[in-house]
């Protein structure tokens, strides 16, 4: 774009709204548009894209969609790294088939962040640099097959947590985006919990792996709902938006209580001595959350946030001659006989 | 994902410079084609290529539209009102405003 034309034609310019009026006319315009999108929110409507907004709800969205969207493309790798060494004909399969979806979710949630007018390569540039964070669970390593059950069954099952509530957020194009992920995830859950139940069956080394990768993913996956309620620094404001649904202590313990049975028909643990059933709560107390651990990861230092974000620019680098070819190869054929001919039937 | 209007967005912003298209599919013969959302391709024969490994995985259609997003002109949410505002004093034009009286069938 050679002008810096406004992106939301109905949203006043808090500057220079167009419309030549002085500046009590646009606080008045401001205000009436403040009120009209305080309704819509109130009475379960969504927002859409050309609807106007606060800049700090547009930005709030805008963070929460794209690091959304760099965790599914991220979220590829850990998998990925099995794909070659998958045990069965059928399990290699299923692994493709998850990690396509993970780019299929990626590029869902990109189109959603876009329509808040930022750029995809502007998204890809912060990915890349750091300035935009993704889910710190993927910094975590996949040392055995196992692995790839324990992350289809926690990671994706509190993913699909978080994100059921989000079909009903109020930003149109998100909550269309998670309906979509959502469908699709729980075959994501299932063929993890399957590829657990095949191993905890199986020889008692093959349980041992699979408790052994439970183990290791059960902390992270409880981390993956944010910080406590407490100390969370959108949550609130997030919350009277309509964007979050339920606190991050909510869904967490919502997760715990699904987990629970899960793990005892598995015939596997959960690692944690103090988690038991509370009458009087009527759910499950469980152990406290290393935080210092997440703020770790969270800052960089965690076990794989290098070899992510180096892979992530690699694959971006080396795929360069491939949007070359494939830019070269339109503009070679975008004769305009070429676009004449009708398509639509 | 979109439903967004190109002139709402800064859909050259990108390096790549690919075109923005939006995505319709048909689910099942019968039906018409609904948007699904929206993608980057270079040409129209990309975009339906990227439309169907992003929207038609798991078979959730038999028939593709891909629509440049600069093609669709859109009405504005500001005049929204005055916009849609004809339909909605009419009531005469809805069944439910005529009164019949009970027992009349087929009507």
């Amino acid at each position: 774009m050679a002008t810096s034309a406004p992106r939301h034609p109905a949203a006043p310019r808090t500057t220079d709204d167009g419309t030549g009026g002085d500046s009590s006319d646009a606080e008045a315009r401001s205000a009436a548009f403040q009120a009209a999108f305080d309704a819509a929110v109130a009475a379960d409507e969504r927002i859409e894209p050309r609807d106007w907004m606060p800049d700090a709800y547009r930005a709030t969205l805008v963070r929460q969609i794209a690091q959304h969207a760099h965790s599914e493309i991220i979220g590829m790798q850990p998998e990925a790294n099995w794909i070659t060494r998958a045990p069965s004909l059928r399990r290699k399969a299923i692994l493709m088939a998850k990690v396509q979806d993970e780019a299929g979710h990626g590029l869902y949630l990109y189109s959603a962040a876009e329509t808040l007018g930022v750029g995809r390569d502007e998204l890809l540039d912060k990915l890349h640099s750091g300035r935009q964070k993704y889910s710190s669970i993927f910094n975590y390593p996949t040392l055995t097959w196992a692995d790839v059950g324990a992350i289809g069954w926690l990671v994706d099952g509190a993913a699909i947590t978080n994100q059921v509530p989000l079909c009903r957020c109020s930003y149109g194009p998100y909550a269309r985006a998670m309906v979509r992920v959502c469908k699709e995830e729980s075959f994501h859950q299932r063929q993890g919990y399957e590829l657990l139940l095949a191993l905890s069956r199986g020889t008692e080394a093959q349980h041992a792996m699979a408790q052994d990768a439970v183990d290791r993913w059960w902390w992270p996956s409880l981390m993956m709902f944010g910080p406590p309620d407490t100390e969370s620094a959108h949550s609130a404001q997030s919350m009277a938006w309509k964007i979050k649904r339920h606190s991050n202590d909510e869904l967490r313990q919502r997760f715990v209580d699904i987990c629970v049975p899960q793990a005892e028909s598995l015939g596997l643990t959960l690692p944690d001595p103090e988690l038991r059933w509370n009458e009087e709560r009527g759910h499950h107390d469980f152990g406290a959350i290393d935080w210092t651990e997440f703020q770790e990861v969270l800052k960089g230092r965690g076990p794989c946030n290098e070899q992510r974000i180096t892979q992530r620019r690699r694959a971006h680098d080396e795929g360069a001659w491939v949007r070359e070819a494939a830019a070269a190869h339109a503009a070679k054929h975008s004769s305009p006989a070429a676009t004449r001919e009708g398509r639509a039937a | 994902m979109s439903e967004t209007p190109a002139q709402n967005r800064d859909t050259g912003a990108d390096s790549t410079d690919w075109p923005l298209w939006e995505v319709f599919v048909r689910s099942r013969r019968g039906l018409s084609h609904t948007h699904a959302g929206s993608l980057h391709a270079p040409d129209a024969e990309l975009a339906l290529r990227n439309a169907r490994d992003v929207y038609t995985r798991r078979g959730e259609g038999v028939s593709l539209w891909v629509v440049p997003s600069a093609a669709i002109t859109a009405s504005s949410p500001d005049e929204k009102d005055p916009f849609f505002e004809p339909a909605a004093d009419k009531p005469y034009r809805h069944p439910t405003f005529y009164e019949i009286p009970e027992g009349v069938k087929h009507l």
